[in-house]
């Protein structure tokens, strides 16, 4: 009995020993690594204080201090996607704006659509849009999502995200950097 | 050495010649007679090839019918095989039960070339959806792709499980996360996945097609975007296909900047992937970790390279960007800063106890079946198949600077991180010896356009496996076809064998440790 106890422990303190390593190693590179998360570029900074605080109001009153993105790939080729991404990255952190990425159209304030639509997405894309709840916003992400980029229009491709739902405002670029898409979120929920 | 080549040439004997003059330098060509296409597939598979990619095209407008290809591989051998079906009967052997790897491949050339496979078990089209019009054949060369396609009625045949406690759970297009758009349909017991069915198609934008739109130029900067996460090695694959066609010699700077943006764009994407594997078994910290890490290597891109992603940096002829000494200095310490950093996220991965639980043994790849499908990439090389395009097909300067391949047997979601884990790591080592070897001259010269009636071929090992491209240029010089296949056209067929067995949650994990492309795929 006393034998099969003291085994037990011996065994408890390896295991205990084993975790706190891996534990440490953990909150270890976790003070190490700091806080990356880094203050907004400058014109981008100078752009909020502009806003200040009537877009802090903003955001209060019409989404209760949190803005709910459902983020739609309307057929891109995933390099939006990857900025988008970007933005949850401890870097970009877009959480601490209030920016919250969700899974269902059902709760979303705004839909993040990239593409050019494909034909094979439109029906998906009408979908979801009326799947959100109004009053919403929708942006459409890069220059596919404008106007098809260099997919263009084609029995495939029906063009820029506005030819399929309405549109409230265009971010540029190829894919827009995840400052872009910070400034032009921003600048969609102060209109 | 060349076995397929002489597999070929003893079937056929006096039958039929190489085709000669069409294909300068980069491949080896065959045509033969309709009747002869399932054979030269039986004497092929024999030699123990494995089919790459099977594609058609119109080629009425050189007085010919409809083309049907096959390339096959075996070691650092390629080949292509064709034959000819007349407009009348546009029919070909199918070759799925030769090869597993063809269902698909046929399926959409039936859907999108109008050819039709005989023998094929499966005849429902494939990116076609169930609304086109069912003689819409965009890859046709009378096909207008102007026209916006009316919608008709029609439905698609699902595979279906019945009996007691069976039950379909049907996801997407639109998922939860964001990511790419496709349809996945699970037969499940309990949690106990029975069967999962894909359907892809969804971004399918018309690229093949949109690409005899488009100037040889232009054509650079649609591949780039034919998966966004894989531009630079897309780019660099259709840039090669059309330097072979007309024998271009890249200035040797050029060369060591495309690798070197080659095998960035490879770091990157791993360890994303990685830190995306963790997370989706609920270890948020490496995903955070291995994030900012990825960030890091974008923001040199964009430093140096003036685009996060490096898009439209490989060009016809060369690169458009050089890098002067500040830039290499930076990349030297930023590898130095990297690999420590990365080795120490190493080890906790390793060491964790609740990441081990669920990737060990989660979606096996048996190496049988990898080797039956045809798959490529780190999901070959997790599941036993010694398969490189850096090495089987080796380009400057991978023929002097040599890639390590790393083999695992395990084929689970283990295995493919670790895979990408070692390829990381090889990567590092490749980029400090490409610069301290980069050469110096120019990183671009000027470009001849193709000659009519010329094919090139080329394939790459992007970061997802190799791609391949085969670029036909037609009667007045300009892009006739441009057949595409990325890794995931071969790949996402394994996802839905490797899911066999494990339960509906471990799903977003498996589907993860591949991580193939919807937009390369769907074209």
């Amino acid at each position: 009995m006393i034998k099969s106890v003291s085994l037990g422990s011996a065994y408890f303190r390896k295991y205990v020993s084993i975790i706190e390593v891996f534990m440490l190693r953990i909150l270890h590179q976790i003070f190490r690594t700091g806080i990356v998360t880094e203050p907004l570029p400058i014109e981008v900074e100078a752009g909020i204080e502009i806003v200040g605080q009537r877009l802090e109001e903003t955001i209060r009153k019409r989404f209760h201090r949190s803005l709910n993105i459902r983020a739609v790939d309307a057929g891109s080729c995933n390099g939006c996607e990857l900025e988008i991404h970007a933005l949850n990255n401890p870097i970009y952190n877009c959480e601490r704006f209030g920016i919250h990425f969700t899974a269902s159209p059902r709760f979303a304030d705004m839909l993040l659509v990239t593409g050019p639509v494909s034909r094979n997405m439109e029906i998906a894309l009408k979908r979801t849009y009326e799947a959100t709840p109004p009053p919403k916003l929708v942006v459409a992400v890069g220059d596919c999502g404008f106007n098809g980029g260099i997919f263009g229009k084609s029995y495939a491709s029906l063009g820029g995200i506005g030819e399929v739902i309405p549109v409230n405002a265009f971010i540029p670029g190829c894919p827009p950097k995840p400052v872009d898409l910070l400034q032009g979120i921003l600048r969609v929920i102060e209109i | 050495m060349n076995k397929l080549e002489d597999a070929i040439i003893s079937l056929l004997a006096s039958h039929e010649v190489m085709d000669e003059g069409q294909y300068p330098k980069s491949i080896t060509s065959f045509t033969v007679p309709r009747d002869r296409f399932i054979d030269a597939a039986r004497a092929l598979k024999k030699a123990d090839a494995r089919l790459v990619a099977e594609w058609a095209t119109d080629e009425r407008n050189f007085g010919k019918g409809f083309g049907i290809y096959t390339c096959y591989n075996k070691d650092t051998e390629y080949l292509i095989v064709r034959a000819y079906a007349p407009l009348e009967d546009p029919t070909f052997p199918s070759l799925t039960k030769k090869f597993v790897s063809a269902w698909r491949f046929e399926r959409q050339m039936k859907s999108l070339m109008g050819v039709i496979p005989v023998g094929h078990p499966d005849q429902r089209p494939w990116i076609k959806h169930e609304d086109w019009p069912e003689d819409a054949y965009p890859l046709r060369k009378d096909f207008d792709p102007s026209c916006p396609m009316p919608r008709v009625h029609g439905e698609y045949q699902w595979i279906r499980a019945e009996g007691e406690g069976v039950h379909e759970i049907a996801v997407g297009p639109v998922h939860a996360g964001i990511i790419e758009p496709g349809h996945f349909r699970f037969q499940a017991v309990g949690e106990d996945v029975l069967n999962l069915e894909e359907r892809l198609g969804y971004v399918h934008k018309g690229i093949e097609k949109r690409f005899e739109a488009l100037s040889w130029d232009e054509g650079a900067r649609l591949a780039g975007r034919v998966s966004g996460d894989t531009t630079v090695a897309h780019a660099l694959a259709y840039c090669r296909a059309i330097e072979a066609m007309t024998s271009f010699n890249v200035p040797e700077r050029g060369l060591w900047l495309r690798a070197l943006m080659l095998e960035r764009e490879r770091i990157a994407n791993h360890i994303g992937d990685i830190g995306a594997i963790s997370n989706d078994a609920s270890f948020a910290f490496l995903y955070y970790q291995f994030m900012r890490l990825k960030e890091g290597f974008l923001r040199t891109n964009l430093n140096f390279f003036g685009h996060r992603f490096m898009m439209d940096r490989v060009v016809l002829g060369g690169v458009a960007v050089n890098i002067n000494a500040d830039g290499i200095n930076e990349i030297y310490s930023e590898l130095d800063r990297f690999e420590k950093e990365f080795e120490r996220l190493v080890i906790i991965y390793d060491e964790s106890p609740s990441l081990e639980d669920r990737v060990r043994d989660a979606g096996i790849l048996k190496p049988e079946m990898a080797k039956d499908l045809g798959v490529v990439g780190f999901v070959a090389r997790a599941s036993g198949q010694r398969l490189d395009c850096r090495i089987q097909s080796a380009f400057p300067p991978y023929d002097r600077i040599v890639t390590k391949m790393t083999v695992l047997n395990s084929g689970d979601v283990h295995a493919r991180a670790w895979v990408r884990i070692e390829e990381i790591r090889d990567s590092v080592n490749l980029i400090r010896e490409m610069l301290r070897t980069l050469p110096l001259g120019e990183v671009k010269t000027s470009f001849k356009t193709p000659s009519p009636d010329v094919s090139g071929f080329s394939t790459v090992e992007g970061w997802r496996g190799e791609i391949v491209y085969w670029v036909q240029s037609g009667p007045k010089g300009e892009i006739n076809r441009c057949m595409v296949r990325d890794p995931s056209s071969v790949c996402w067929i394994a996802v839905e064998q490797a899911i066999h067995g494990n339960i509906v949650p471990d799903f977003p994990l498996c589907n993860k440790s591949f991580n193939q492309s919807y937009s390369g795929h769907d074209l």
